[in-house]
């Protein structure tokens, strides 16, 4: 097991075969392979805005890497794979302020980082250390950014942002979450700015034949909601 | 025929004089009046009822200028190719707060030029006109142009605003005392400023009902100096016969805490039947939607009654308009959407049935009925519950003496400044001192620090920012020449998309399927097309409802059975009941002075003689198991009941300002361990109910009640409350719209995947945490004042009661609490705790039924 710094043991969910577990702040960890999965982080989406005249605060980088400091913190992987999207545009890395490059490579410092291409980042940055890859396969599982029509079990992706709504006693609280099946898993976004995609939408719900759950992130753990019972927004 | 005003006393025209005559009218003093403070170059106040004649004084002084002697006017040259003349021809602009409204005046207007045989040409200039007359309109402009707010803003923002206006003489503000309470009036008085400063001379004219505070309108009009109060010249106009204004006596039984009225509903009918037309008004749409839909079910006669409310499609509110001008109707149930405008038809009656909650608003509806000076208007008042009683008879005190309650003047909103400020550098370079000067002018900024100015400039051009991330993408740069410069057009192309301040909710359309199709369709399954649109609810009614939930819309009780992107899918049910609430009581809070006058009602069981038999056995029976709430006290009674304990107190500052109370106190007694569950608040109490004795507590000293309502609450516990808070959230929105942060959304337009769409929950998140001084969280923090959570009048309660705190340790529920404990489980409280804990819960139940 890895080493952590709280106390509260992380649910432990079959996906294929493998054993992870699924952080409150929206990464996916697995254990046995020293490994932590995010997506979806949308670097310097605040400041594409402002290119085009929407000067949105420039602080989302910012909290953003908070965000993966603090699973890394956590976890200590020895592999992280960021699932594509990573940056809001093609050139986002070129905007990244010289704090944010210093915080992203302390990151990636002695361990190995895998950068999965998104559609919004579809090509290396030169000024990236890490791997590049389109897919990448560990074990039974598959990383990579969309979600294919008809993928191979245990395929690991992003790309959707899904966020589930429930009611309870007359309220309705609306989380990013994880969506799975137990077959394959799609990630929430990390990014400060990047908005969510109900679970309930086909094109989320269409990736699973059968029922499948929505893991909603919480203050300190996920919860897990049966998608049949989460509302449409 | 002899002429009764020689042009000598009156200032007017031979031609205008005979005019009046042929129709047997004379021209009315404050008609004249205007017409002379035109003279002596003043601007002026109007202040007079409906059915005055307000309108034509208000144009009578540009009409009599334009008949006189003027530059002889170049005609139009066939091809509008010739160079335009030096100055602007345009003689008097007519600012409406409706656009209908400025095309209804345009063509009464026709009629005096046309029978004067003038040469005066008037248009109008709305989001409705072409844009080849909008050319056309500015290259060879009218004499008087009639618009609105917005349309001003643009032309202003254009290159040709400063030709436009080179001329202009006279600006007319028509229902100004409408106007100066929102931020569109702040945008106004902006504009007027830069109209003072293209045109010297200008004279501003001020059309108003009676308000509160003239001086503060007086204000308005003209260009404030540090240092000086200018005011414009004052017209008041002789009032009409007062109003026949009563509440209607129905011997049904009085209900404790309903909205609806149902009770009433046969006299209602009853009244309808008696008159010729009725404006049956409500305080909110679902009120309306209800009462309409009641007043059907015992609707023997058939008699034509209609629904206008602002949700419904714009075609179905012409045809209610054209119908009532038409005087085919028999009664219109409406909201503030008949509030303010044309006078449709020949109605003689208003019914103002639930809480009228201030007295002038009372006071415009009544003049709805009858537009004739010399007749009383009749009005009826059907309160809907006990409290609404002694509201209605606050109410008819201060009409009978004609109290007024209108807002108390605005503070400019800093939003709107930074819209100004954008469009005024698409205009032509700026400097900023100069433009700070002129902004400073007008009257809500005649405060505005230098400071806040800057910081404005600075959002509009980088977003205002402490990291200054964002020069390379400045909006406006300041060049070599000390000017303020737009950094390329596509801003101004951007500005006109976003100028207003007039942000409605997002709208959800409401589509009507089948009750077999949508049964099929189902949540997840495909989305069916077809079927009609029935009008569109706000986006967070909508998201309350959950399928299988009756709501009454459009006359009808739907059951909601899906959201397919922006749509709700509804279909019909023989439902006789609906399952959500339809009352949204948030709209209109109850005003401060008729809640003083609730108060003084309550203190006096002297004045309890004209109070129903039902309502006065309540009140006694208060008075001998509790006591009265004082005219400046604050009554907190405790009981407990059901093995619950309960904390009821009665400020009177009406439902929004009840809410954030209720928030902070469910707070404080969280921290004092006396474990409140939840807390319900309407316009006149609040409730918080819990697991502690809150009674016991406060008797044996461990919770103080003078510290509990201390008004430092409003500091750190109000600020880790806005954190969370939904109408906070929904306030950065509509600051973020204003300013220019997000991109105003449009109908027909909007992305259909909120992953693509920015959330300013999102923004207000981020921004909080860490930039809290920002330009749009102090706008937002000033809004709310005011707003959705009334913080200032919260304020002023808690300073009012200090040291006046009464409390009242009961063996059981009060009779005046009744009403407040009955909304309980319409509410509940929200934080980020509490979700979390609700998610557990949530979790929880589907791991029982699974293991069942």
């Amino acid at each position: 097991m890895l080493a952590r710094s709280d106390s509260v043991p992380g649910p432990l969910l079959a996906l294929n075969g493998a054993e992870v577990t699924l952080d409150p702040f929206g990464g996916l960890v697995w254990p046995a392979e020293h490994l932590l999965v995010v997506s979806d982080l949308h670097l310097e989406k605040g400041s594409a805005y402002a290119k085009r005249g929407r000067m949105l605060p420039p602080y989302d980088t910012a909290d953003t890497l908070t965000q993966l400091e603090a699973m890394v913190a956590r976890w200590l992987p020895r592999t992280i794979i960021a699932l594509g999207d990573s940056f809001h545009d093609r050139d986002g890395a070129g905007r990244l302020s010289s704090a944010a490059l210093g915080r992203l490579r302390h990151l990636q410092a002695g361990r190995s980082f895998i950068w999965i291409a998104g559609n919004h980042d579809p090509e290396p940055s030169p000024l990236l250390a890490g791997e590049w890859a389109v897919e990448a396969r560990i074990g039974s599982l598959i990383f990579r950014h969309e979600p294919a029509a008809h993928a191979e079990p245990g395929e690991v992706a992003g790309h959707l942002h899904p966020a589930a709504r429930i009611a309870v006693r007359g309220r309705t609280i609306r989380r990013r979450c994880f969506a799975t099946d137990g077959r394959r898993i799609v990630l929430p976004a990390i990014g400060a700015f990047a908005g969510g995609l109900n679970v309930r939408h086909p094109a989320l719900a269409g990736l699973f034949a059968g029922p499948f759950d929505a893991h909603m992130l919480g203050r300190e753990r996920t919860y897990r909601m049966a998608v049949r019972t989460c509302m449409a927004d | 025929m002899p002429h009764p005003h020689p042009e000598a006393e009156t200032g007017l025209p031979q031609r205008f004089t005979d005019w009046f005559a042929a129709r047997g009218w004379a021209p009315r003093p404050h008609q004249l009046d205007l017409l002379a403070q035109a003279r002596a170059g003043r601007s002026t106040l109007l202040i007079a009822p409906t059915g005055a004649g307000k309108t034509l004084a208000g144009f009578l002084p540009s009409l009599v200028e334009l008949s006189e002697k003027r530059r002889p006017r170049r005609k139009a040259e066939p091809a509008g190719r010739a160079p335009p003349e030096p100055v602007s021809p345009l003689h008097t602009l007519y600012i409406s707060p409706l656009k209908a409204l400025a095309v209804d005046i345009a063509r009464n207007l026709e009629t005096p030029i046309a029978e004067m045989g003038l040469k005066i040409r008037v248009e109008t200039r709305t989001g409705d006109t072409p844009t080849s007359r909008r050319q056309r309109q500015r290259r060879d402009p009218p004499d008087i142009l009639l618009t609105t707010p917005e349309q001003l803003s643009l032309l202003l923002a254009s290159k040709d605003g400063e030709y436009l206006f080179s001329g202009l003489r006279r600006v007319v503000l028509d229902e100004l005392h409408a106007l100066v309470t929102s931020k569109r009036g702040d945008l106004l008085s902006l504009t007027l400023a830069r109209l003072r400063t293209i045109a010297p001379d200008l004279q501003a004219v001020g059309l108003s009902a009676t308000v509160a505070e003239p001086n503060d309108l007086r204000r308005y009009l003209v260009a404030q100096r540090e240092g000086e109060d200018n005011l414009a010249g004052l017209v008041v106009a002789q009032g009409g016969a007062p109003p026949d204004l009563s509440i209607l006596d129905s011997r049904a039984k009085m209900p404790w805490a309903t909205h609806t009225a149902l009770h009433a509903l046969p006299d209602v009918y009853g009244l309808i039947k008696a008159r010729r037309m009725s404006l049956v008004f409500v305080n909110t749409r679902w009120q309306a939607e209800f009462l309409f839909q009641e007043l059907w079910r015992i609707n023997d006669d058939n008699l034509p009654i209609a629904l206008h409310h602002g949700s419904l499609d714009v075609e179905q509110r012409r045809r209610v308009e054209s119908a009532m001008a038409a005087g085919r109707l028999k009664a219109v149930v409406c909201t503030s959407s008949l509030d303010l405008g044309i006078d449709w038809g020949d109605v003689d009656q208003v019914i103002n049935v639930g809480a009228p909650k201030g007295s002038s608003r009372l006071m415009q509806r009544i003049g709805r009925a009858n537009h004739r000076l010399d007749e009383s208007s009749h009005a009826v008042l059907v309160p809907a519950n006990r409290f609404e009683v002694l509201e209605c008879r606050a109410a008819l005190e201060a009409v009978r003496v004609g109290a007024q309650d209108t807002p108390p003047e605005r503070t400019g909103a800093l939003d709107v400044l930074a819209q100004h400020v954008l469009g005024m550098a698409c205009a032509a370079p700026f400097a900023q001192e100069a433009l700070l000067d002129e902004v400073r002018s007008a009257a809500p900024y005649r405060h505005l620090s230098e400071e806040d100015f800057a910081q404005v400039v600075d959002f509009v051009a980088t977003g205002g920012y402490a990291l200054r991330a964002y020069e390379r993408f400045a909006k406006i740069r300041r060049t070599k020449d000390g000017l303020w410069r737009v950094s390329n057009p596509a801003i101004a192309q951007s500005y006109r998309m976003n100028v207003g301040t007039i942000v409605e909710a997002t709208m959800i359309k409401v589509r009507l399927v089948s009750a077999r199709g949508a049964a099929r369709t189902g949540m997840a399954g495909r989305p069916r097309y077809g079927g009609k649109i029935l009008g569109e609810v706000e986006d967070y009614f909508a998201e309350t409802l959950v399928p299988g939930d009756t709501f009454v819309f459009a006359g009808e009780i739907l059951r909601y059975d899906a959201m397919v992107e922006d749509e709700i899918y509804v279909s019909r049910t023989t439902a006789t009941e609906p399952k959500v609430p339809s009352y949204d009581g948030g709209k209109f809070p109850l005003s401060t002075f008729l809640a003083a006058g609730v108060r003084g009602l309550l203190s006096q069981p002297e004045r309890w003689s004209g109070l129903p038999g039902q309502v006065r056995e309540w009140l006694e029976l208060q008075r001998a198991r509790s006591r009265l709430p004082g005219r400046s006290d604050l009554l907190v009674e405790t009981f407990a009941r059901g093995g619950r304990f309960y904390l009821v107190c009665y400020p009177f500052e009406g439902r929004l300002a009840h809410q954030t109370l209720g928030m902070l106190l469910t707070r404080r007694l969280d921290r004092a361990r006396l474990k409140p569950l939840g807390f319900v608040a309407n316009d006149y109490a609040i409730a918080i109910y819990g697991a502690g004795d809150m009674g016991a507590a406060a008797k044996d000293g461990r919770l103080s009640l003078d510290a509990l309502f201390d008004a430092d609450m409003l500091g750190d516990d109000l600020e880790a409350w806005l954190d969370e808070s939904a109408l906070m959230k929904r306030t950065f929105r509509t600051c973020a719209v204003i300013a220019g942060l997000i991109e105003r959304r449009f109908p027909g337009k909007e992305k259909t995947k909120r992953q693509v769409t920015i959330s300013t929950d999102l923004v207000y998140d981020v921004l909080r945490r860490h930039q809290p001084d920002h330009l749009l969280l102090k706008a937002a923090r000033a809004d709310a004042a005011t707003g959705l959570l009334d913080v200032r009048r919260l304020s002023d309660m808690l300073a009012r009661i200090r040291g006046h705190i009464v409390h009242a340790p009961l063996p059981r529920v009060s009779p005046l609490s009744v009403p407040v404990l009955l909304e309980i489980g319409r509410e509940s409280v929200a934080s980020a705790e509490t979700n979390d804990s609700l998610l557990a819960e949530a979790e929880a139940q589907l791991v029982a039924e699974a293991m069942e």
